[in-house]
C-alpha cells in the first residue's frame, strides 16, 4: 500500500541505447512478465525523425510505457505521431496507454483488431493477476490505424516502411523497417537467444522466413534477443529450430504417433540452444500438431 | 501469491481454495479442496444420485498429463481394462472435469462393436482440477478413475491461432486409419473435426460480449448398420474436436460419421474400410 503511494508522477526512464543514428532500443530480460520487470520482457523502441517520433512496440505494462515515454523526452521534445503495435502479446502492447495523452495514431496490422477483440480482456486479466498493482493503468488500446500490406510513415526526413505479413508467429505480424538505417525491427518473427512461441502457423513463419530475407537490412532488432548486423544469416538458428520441429512432428503423425508422444520427444536435439525451452517447446509441439495433423 | 492467467468467472473462490490445495500436494496425490469447496459431492449427486462407484482398477483407467502444456488442448486416454464383449461392455464413460465451468465435458456411449474401449480426445481445463471418467458397464455397475491436472484458463483462452482458416474449413473431417486393417478385432482410428467449439467464455473486447457458445453438441460413428459409439460432447471439449477410437470390422465397409452442432448444422462423411487379403 506504501508501495502504490510512493509510485512518483514521473516514472524513471528506460535506460534505451541508440542503436543506429535515430534508433533506440530497450533489450527485454529472457524471463517472464513479473511485477519486479513490469511485464518488461520484449525489445522495445522508438525512431525519430525530423518532425515526430514513432514508437515501435510500447511494452509490457502501462508503467513499462510510461518509462519509454520519459526515455523519449530524454532525447526529444518532437511529438510523438505514431504507436506501432508489431502484434497483440502482452509484452508488446500494454504500454500503449502511456501515450493516449500525446494522441498518437496506434497503428497494427489489419488484423489486428481482430486479434484485439479476441484476446485483450483474457490478456488484461492474466496481466491484473501476473503483476497486481504493477499492471495498474494498462489497457486494451486497439490500432486506429491499420495496414493491410504496406504502409509508409513519413516522420520528417524519415521514412518507415510497415509490412504485414501472412500468418506466421501470429495471425497478423508486421515488421518495420527504417531505410535512414536500414534497420528492420522484425517484431517477434524473431526471435534470439530465447525459444521461439509458435502462436499462428508453423508452416507459414517459414514461409515468411524466406520472404524476410529478401529483405536488404545493415541490421535487424529481434522481438526478443539482442540485436546484430548479422543479417539475413541471424535468422538461421529459429529456421533450424522450426524445421525441426516441423519435420519431427509430420514424423510422429506419419507413424500414427499421438500428440503426446510428440510432446515427449520432438525437437530435443535443441534443447541447449535456447532459453526457457522446457517452459516453450512442448506448448509449441501441441500447437504444431494440431495445424500439422490437418495436411 | 502469484496467480495464473485466469478469468474465473463463477468458480472464483472454489478456484482459489483449489490453487492452495494444488500447491500443497507436489507429488500428484488426488487432490480434494476443504470439504465445502469440494464440487464433487454435488456433482456426484446429480450425475449419479446414490448408486455406488468402485474404484476404476481393472475396468476403466484415465491418462492426462499433471501439468498441462496448453490449457485449451489437454489430452485425455480413457481406457477400458476390460475387453468389449456381447455379455460384459462399457456402454458409457462420462469424463467429468470438476472445477469447469460445465464440468460433463462428453458422455462416450459405446457398444460391443468398438472392441476396445480406449477413447483418447482433448479438452479444455480451466482451474486446477480432478478429471474423472465414471464408467457404466452393461450390467449397471459404475467405476471410476481419477487423475489431478495442473492447468488454467483453458475454457476462456482466445480461440483460433489463425482465425480465416479455422472459419474455412469449419464442418470438414479426416479419418486416420491404422493399416493394415484387420478383420474381426480392435482397429485403431482417429477422427478430427474443424468446429471452433466455442466455449462461450471467451470474450470480444470490442463488443464486451462473449462469444456465444457454438460447439458439436453429437457425434455417431458407425460402421455399416452397426454404432461404434456416440458422443455427447459440450464446451470443455477443446477447439477442432479429435477422437481417437477402436472399432471391429467383420468384412468391408464404411466408416459413417455424422456430426450435429449446437445450431443444428449437420456435417457427415464416409470412408471405405479396406482389410487386405488375407488379414
Ligand atoms: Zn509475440
Amino acid at each position: 500500500m506504501i508501495l502504490a503511494l510512493a509510485v512518483p508522477a514521473r516514472a524513471e526512464p528506460l535506460p534505451v541505447r541508440e542503436v543506429a543514428k535515430g534508433v533506440y532500443l530497450y533489450q527485454g530480460a529472457h524471463g517472464e512478465a513479473t511485477a519486479e520487470n513490469h511485464g518488461g520482457i520484449a525489445n522495445i523502441g522508438f525512431v525519430v525523425g525530423d518532425a515526430s517520433v514513432a514508437v515501435i512496440d510500447s511494452g509490457g505494462s502501462a508503467h513499462q510505457g510510461r518509462r519509454l515515454h520519459e526515455a523519449i523526452r530524454q532525447v526529444t521534445d518532437l511529438p510523438i505521431r505514431y504507436v506501432i503495435n508489431t502484434h497483440v502479446h502482452p509484452d508488446h502492447i500494454f504500454g500503449n496507454a502511456a501515450f493516449l495523452a500525446d494522441e498518437p495514431d496506434f497503428v497494427g496490422h489489419a488484423k489486428l483488431p481482430r486479434a484485439v477483440a479476441a484476446r485483450g480482456a483474457y490478456y488484461l486479466e492474466g496481466l491484473k493477476q501476473r503483476l497486481g498493482s504493477a499492471s495498474e493503468g494498462s489497457e486494451v488500446v486497439p490500432p486506429s490505424l491499420t495496414v493491410a500490406e504496406r504502409l509508409d510513415l513519413d516522420l520528417g526526413d524519415r521514412v518507415l516502411r510497415l509490412t504485414a505479413h501472412r500468418t506466421a508467429h501470429t495471425d497478423h505480424d508486421l515488421s518495420v523497417y527504417d531505410a535512414v538505417t536500414g534497420t528492420l525491427f522484425a517484431g517477434d518473427l524473431l526471435f534470439r537467444e530465447r525459444v521461439p512461441v509458435v502462436d499462428g502457423s508453423l508452416k507459414g513463419w517459414l514461409n515468411v522466413m524466406s520472404e524476410l530475407r529478401a529483405i536488404e537490412a545493415r541490421r535487424v532488432v529481434p522481438g526478443h534477443g539482442t540485436p546484430t548486423a548479422d543479417w539475413p544469416a541471424a535468422l538461421d538458428r529459429q529456421e533450424s529450430y522450426l524445421r525441426l520441429l516441423r519435420d519431427e512432428i509430420r514424423a510422429v503423425i506419419r507413424d500414427g504417433g499421438t500428440m503426446e508422444q510428440a510432446v515427449a520427444s520432438v525437437a530435443a536435439a535443441e534443447r541447449d540452444a535456447w532459453l526457457l525451452f522446457d517452459d516453450y517447446n512442448p506448448r509449441n509441439v501441441v500447437t504444431a500438431f494440431t495445424e500439422l495433423e490437418w495436411e | 501469491m502469484t496467480r495464473l492467467a485466469v478469468p474465473h468467472f463463477t468458480l472464483r473462490d472454489l478456484w482459489l481454495s483449489t490453487f492452495a490445495a494444488g500447491l500443497a500436494l507436489a507429488y500428484g496425490a488426488a487432490v480434494v479442496a476443504a470439504a465445502e469447496d469440494d464440487p464433487w459431492p454435488d456433482l456426484r449427486e446429480a450425475l449419479f444420485e446414490d448408486r455406488q462407484i468402485q474404484p476404476g482398477d481393472g475396468v476403466i483407467r484415465l491418462e492426462a498429463p499433471y501439468r498441462a502444456y496448453d490449457a485449451a488442448i489437454v489430452p485425455i486416454t480413457l481406457a477400458a481394462e476390460m475387453p468389449q464383449t456381447p455379455e460384459r461392455y462399457i456402454k458409457t464413460i462420462t469424463l467429468i472435469i470438476d472445477n469447469n465451468p460445465a464440468p460433463v465435458a462428453a458422455v462416450f456411449t459405446m457398444t460391443p462393436h468398438s472392441g476396445t474401449a480406449k477413447i483418447s480426445t482433448r479438452v479444455r481445463i480451466n482451474a486446477y482440477t480432478n478429471v474423472r471418467a465414471v464408467a457404466e458397464t452393461s450390467d449397471g455397475m459404475l467405476y471410476m478413475a481419477t487423475k489431478f491436472v495442473k492447468a488454467s484458463g483453458g475454457c476462456s483462452a482466445p480461440a483460433s491461432k489463425d482465425q480465416d482458416k479455422a472459419m474455412a474449413r469449419l464442418g470438414r473431417m479426416k479419418l486416420k486409419q491404422s493399416t493394415p486393417v484387420r478383420l474381426g478385432q480392435p482397429n485403431e482410428a482417429q477422427l478430427l473435426i474443424s468446429h471452433p467449439n466455442y466455449s462461450g467464455l471467451q470474450m470480444d473486447q470490442v463488443t464486451r460480449h462473449y462469444i456465444p457458445a457454438y460447439f458439436v453438441q453429437d457425434v455417431t460413428i458407425s460402421y455399416g448398420n452397426e454404432t461404434i459409439m456416440t458422443v455427447e460432447g459440450a464446451i470443455s471439449l477443446s477447439e477442432d474436436p479429435s477422437f481417437h477410437f477402436s472399432f471391429v470390422p467383420e468384412g468391408p465397409g464404411a466408416l459413417t460419421v455424422e456430426v450435429r452442432d449446437t445450431e443444428d448444422a449437420v456435417f457427415t462423411r464416409s470412408w471405405p474400410v479396406e482389410p487386405e487379403a488375407g488379414s
